[in-house]
């Protein structure tokens, strides 16, 4: 399971501060303490200051950076500032994201075509969000095959078939899963990645929600995820589903983390 | 009267409320009566979620009950009603953006809340949002955007319409994952609504309705 740290985000009220102070300190802490907790991509986002996304985002990167050794996910739909931002990062970065909306779709894919990034495909379109697998796969061939086309390789695509909240559509949970498992058959090779914590909008009790639901899309093949990787439980939730789905060699990562005491339910 | 049928929508009892509902009929019970009670029960809903003892899927649940209660009875009200003026908010998704569950959840409750909604889509232009104003005359417009970059949208949607001359006219309430005061005050709103709760209930206060 590929885990992108998301904790470095704009929207959040401390992480907003910590960027508008420049505090480096407490940036390059969390990046080191969600790369010691598994995370292998850090998700940095500036999309909060519209005005000076391009100069945070770029200082995002490079505080990051300096604190780890790993590549960034770059969380913007702004050429300029993943351009800005890609002049400074080290390593093969995750662009996140593109989607099957025109523009969006039209000034992103010059930044993703020239390189071997890794680019994160967002199953919405113009016509707006999706709400049956049906939907969600209709775009994401579409998508995929237009990325193929312009010569981005299949196992460097993460389809985000976007989780929508059951509380308001009990069918939103099923339909989302269904699409995972669609998309990795028809696309032997390819990625599926999520952000899952809308699922569980307007209910109660959301982690235990959004742990279960993340058992559910492991079954289904989902191997990528944008998460908290600080949320122990999460963490060895997600251990313990690969492990069940056969997806951890003899449960060696799994035995090994409770050994490590890091199987915490 | 009334009150077994308030009781089993505010406890969220399906078939009993529409139960209820006919046999208030059968007996000859006023129509609007009845839609009265309706609106009491949501009422009593929306205190419960905003007090944190519903949630979400409850509003739906309610909605969904007085959906089926008010398509019942509509046909059996007399037509007197629209001697008075009607209530009417135009609701759309802001251009850049095409987030349409919040919008989607406001526009419902709001309709069974009996108003008479208006909703444009989403990715919704300025010029759209003005002359969809000019048509439908509403009291109230409601912009939903959930991505930061909507508030910009937001914001040149109240300068087009106030350069139509219609700012006077309307009430604008804005929504959305990520409003704040400070994004009302960008984008010269004149209030927020952080649930869909929040939003009838501001449309009530402006244009009224029980």
């Amino acid at each position: 399971m590929l885990i992108v740290g998301e904790l470095i985000n704009s929207t959040r009220k401390a992480i907003a501060a910590a960027i508008e102070a420049g505090d480096r300190a407490s940036i390059q802490q969390i990046a080191k303490d969600q790369a010691n907790a598994g995370a292998r991509y850090i998700d940095v986002n500036a999309g909060s200051f519209q005005d000076r996304e391009i100069e945070y985002l770029t200082w995002l990167v490079q505080t990051v950076q300096e604190a780890v050794e790993l590549p960034c996910c770059l969380d913007s739909p702004n050429p300029a500032a993943l351009e800005a931002a890609l002049k400074v990062h080290k390593g093969i970065p995750m662009i996140n994201s593109i989607s099957l909306e025109k523009e969006r779709c039209e000034k992103l894919l010059p930044v993703v075509t020239a390189n071997d990034f890794k680019v994160v495909a967002l199953c919405m379109s113009d016509e707006g969000m999706p709400r049956t697998a049906d939907d969600r796969i209709r775009i994401a061939e579409e998508l995929v095959n237009f990325l193929l086309d312009h010569k981005i390789k299949l196992e460097n695509i993460y389809v985000d078939p976007l989780v929508q909240p059951v509380a308001t559509d009990q069918t939103f949970g099923r339909e989302f899963l269904k699409s995972v498992e669609q998309i990795m058959s028809r696309f032997s090779g390819i990625h599926t990645i999520c952000g899952l914590s809308n699922v569980s909008y307007g209910l109660p009790q959301r982690k235990f929600l959004n742990r279960t639901f993340m058992a559910m899309a492991i079954a289904k093949g989902l191997d990528a995820a944008i998460l908290d990787p600080l949320d122990k439980q999460m963490m060895a939730n997600v251990l313990a589903a690969e492990a069940l789905v056969g997806r951890d060699n003899f449960c060696m990562n799994f035995i090994n983390a409770h050994k490590a005491g890091k199987i915490v339910c | 009267m009334t009150d077994k049928l308030i009781h089993a929508l505010v406890e969220m009892q399906e078939t009993e409320a529409l139960q209820q509902a006919k046999q208030l009929l059968d007996s000859g019970t006023d129509p609007m009566d009845i839609l009265d009670a309706c609106s009491k029960a949501m009422e009593k809903v929306g205190q419960r979620f905003e007090k944190g003892e519903y949630f979400l899927p409850h509003l739906m649940m309610a909605g969904e009950m007085l959906k089926q209660i008010s398509d019942i009875i509509k046909p059996l009200i007399k037509e007197e009603k629209s001697t008075t003026e009607k209530r009417r908010v135009l609701i759309g998704t802001v251009k850049g953006d095409i987030h349409d569950i919040g919008k989607n959840i406001v526009t419902f409750l709001l309709e069974v809340n009996g108003f008479e909604v208006r909703d444009i889509g989403i990715d919704q232009p300025p010029e759209k949002f003005v002359e969809s104003i000019q048509e439908f005359q509403p009291q109230v417009v409601g912009m939903s955007g959930l991505l930061s970059l909507a508030f910009d949208s937001m914001k040149e949607t109240v300068e087009a319409i106030e350069k139509a001359g219609l700012r006077e006219k309307v009430k604008i309430m804005i929504g959305g994952g990520q409003v704040t005061e400070q994004v009302k005050d960008y984008t010269g709103a004149d209030a927020l609504g952080p649930n869909a709760i929040a939003g009838v209930n501001l449309a009530k206060q402006w244009i009224g309705g029980k």
